[in-house]
């Protein structure tokens, strides 16, 4: 934000000497009023207005949820049934915080998944995309910790089965996890942290957010050509263009999102969630929500209980290499034949994952889980790095303008080949 | 500040105190980390609940399982059949991913009675019962499985279900939680 020198000036007195002490009506109006976005933009480029709202969605509902919710192992599965029977539109708040779960991890794949296909995660936006990655992270503490404080049969044997995920650790595993469940199991007093870290985790979220945006502001948006704007006429102001574009992007969202609230529910949750918790059961059938799905295959893939949970550690964190893996100089997938050929792969194998981690884990879904878990590796590991020397990608088109409009005839003022790339735009 | 401050090559006064200073502050951080790091251990209320608990064995029927807490921890107590004891002894203990005989999983002359934490020693499901391949358990969370004497003999658990500290205090009476022998 610092590198947009704002062409904010306040027009009343008051404003003025505002402004002069706190500057934030300037960092506003220079972030999301005058900054300019690509004019190329597409709707890929929403998502992180709609995550943002999602956020903001999650807080608001969690809030409440938490005035109605009793975490204390002996009552939290009655005071969820409280909240769907007694409160005035309880029934209501928690079906938007439970799917709205859900819809966060809709929206965060389809953002991580265009930052893959066009490249965003390339230099200058590498901190900008490991910051990314920690959002994540959190947001899958946020979202397990939030499913196990129902208190259902799946909320204790997934607090029970991704809590043990520690004792693989050598020599210190089963002492960190006694200290993670407060207790010799799963138990009240882990209920009660789980609660407080839930409560808390999506302030930290919030805080990266800011992060995010302000690492965002830096370099500017990433485009689908993935050329920098190189003249005014790459750009258009923020307000309206993006933000009006962004408020309807929102809006369809939310349309999406409603028709589960009110049509199905409970579709992506499980029925065993609505078994009050019972330490001597195990359900018959154990699986986490969808959106770990394919991180739990991986897990099982491995048939070492320390290999299966460092390749599942492994399978999030190697996105933070990203940047450094993938050798290519050429940002954006439409103009690289080959990888885009790999991406569509690697969607497919992701969507495998996810499905195999649905599945029993028996017979030929073990060795498919394995193929799959593999492949997902030697995406990052070998295609990446590799492609980039081997790939000869299409020509990129001179300027932002020139991809939207069409080459200019005679006199466009846009230096043919000017691909020297400058870090400040306008 | 910066203008007053003169350059020398040797160390002064002021630059022990600056590192004295420095080192209290991180030393004392660290320190007052502890207390809350301690805070999330088991707490006294969950230790004292770990006394030594009584069963009495002799509503258990030859062939059953039954489940008993101790320390909130699930634990099996199974009457085993002569068939169920014959299969765990007659094994090629150096076979085993966790190689223990069955003599060593059982107290002496009390073979017909095997007790073990209920929970999988992959992830903390709740085995099943006389399932699986060898009729002792079946993890139905990851598919390990366990022999007649709480063994693991297949699938992703790296040992054998543990044995809880136990003691006999009479032919149909154990003392859970209570390992010395009088």
């Amino acid at each position: 934000m610092s590198q947009h020198p704002t062409t904010y000036v306040p027009k009343s007195a008051f404003g003025k000497w505002f402004e002069s002490r706190l500057p934030i009506a300037g960092l506003v109006h220079s972030s999301f009023i005058a900054f300019p976005v690509p004019r190329n933009l597409t709707y890929f480029w929403t998502f992180g207005a709609i995550l943002a709202f999602m956020l903001v969605a999650q807080i608001v509902t969690g809030v409440f949820l938490a005035m109605y919710y009793t975490p204390n192992a002996g009552m939290a599965f009655q005071s969820v049934e409280h909240i769907m029977r007694d409160v005035n539109y309880g029934w209501l708040i928690r079906y938007l915080h439970a799917n709205g779960a859900s819809m966060f991890f809709v929206a965060v794949y389809i953002h991580i998944f265009r930052n893959f296909y066009y490249g965003s995660y390339k230099a200058p936006r590498e901190v900008l995309y490991i910051l990314g990655v920690v959002i994540f992270i959190l947001m899958m503490a946020t979202a397990f910790m939030g499913y196990v404080l129902p208190w259902g049969q799946m909320s204790f044997w997934g607090a029970t089965v991704i809590t043990n995920l520690f004792s693989a650790i050598p020599l210190v595993g089963e002492t960190i996890v006694s200290y993670l469940w407060g207790g010799y199991s799963v138990g009240n007093p882990t209920l009660n942290r789980f609660f407080s870290l839930h409560y808390l985790l999506p302030f930290m979220i919030a805080g990266v957010v800011i992060l995010h945006i302000w690492a965002l502001h830096v370099p500017g948006q990433n485009n689908p050509t993935g050329i920098p704007i190189k003249s005014g006429k790459d750009a258009v102001p923020f307000t309206p263009y993006a933000t009006i574009k962004d408020i309807f992007a929102v809006v369809v969202f939310m349309i999406f999102f409603a028709y589960w609230v009110f049509y199905m529910p409970n579709y992506l949750g499980h029925a065993d969630n609505y078994i009050p918790a019972n330490p001597a059961v195990t359900p018959s059938h154990i699986v986490p929500e969808w959106y770990f799905l394919p991180f739990y295959a991986i897990l099982r893939a491995i048939p070492d209980k320390l290999g299966g949970v460092i390749a599942m550690g492994a399978a999030i964190v190697i996105w933070v290499f990203m940047p450094w893996l993938d050798t290519s100089k050429v940002r954006s997938t439409a103009y690289r034949p080959l990888y885009k050929q790999f991406f569509w792969i690697f969607v497919i194998v992701c969507f495998l994952l996810g499905w195999l981690g649905s599945r029993p884990a028996e017979g030929w879904y073990v060795i498919a889980s394995q193929i799959c878990t593999a492949y997902y590796f030697a995406h990052f590991l070998i295609v990446l790095p590799v492609l980039g020397f081997v790939e000869r990608p299409l020509p990129l088109p001179n300027s932002i303008l020139e991809s939207v409009m069409g080459v200019q005839k005679g006199g466009a003022g846009i230096p043919a080949g000017a691909n020297a790339e400058p870090h400040s735009k306008g | 500040m910066a203008e007053t401050t003169t350059h020398v090559a040797e160390p002064t006064r002021r630059d022990f105190l600056y590192i004295a200073t420095g080192a209290a502050a991180v030393v004392g951080g660290a320190t007052l980390v502890w207390p809350f790091v301690q805070s999330l251990a088991p707490d006294a209320a969950t230790v004292a609940a770990g006394a030594p608990v009584e069963v009495d064995l002799t509503p258990i029927a030859e062939g059953q399982i039954v489940k008993v807490f101790w320390r909130g921890k699930l634990i099996f107590i199974r009457h085993r059949t002569a068939e169920e004891i014959k299969a765990a002894e007659d094994v090629n203990v150096a076979s085993l991913r966790d190689p223990q005989a069955d003599s060593a999983r059982v107290k002496e002359g009390k073979a017909q009675w095997l007790i073990v934490y209920g929970n999988c020693t992959h992830l903390g499901c709740v085995p099943l019962g006389q399932q699986g391949e060898y009729h002792g358990w079946f993890c139905p969370c990851h598919g390990s499985v366990f022999d007649t004497s709480g063994r693991v003999r297949g699938g992703p658990a790296p040992i054998n279900l543990p044995i809880p500290p136990y003691t006999f205090a009479s032919d149909t009476k154990i003392v859970i939680g209570q390992e010395v022998t009088a």
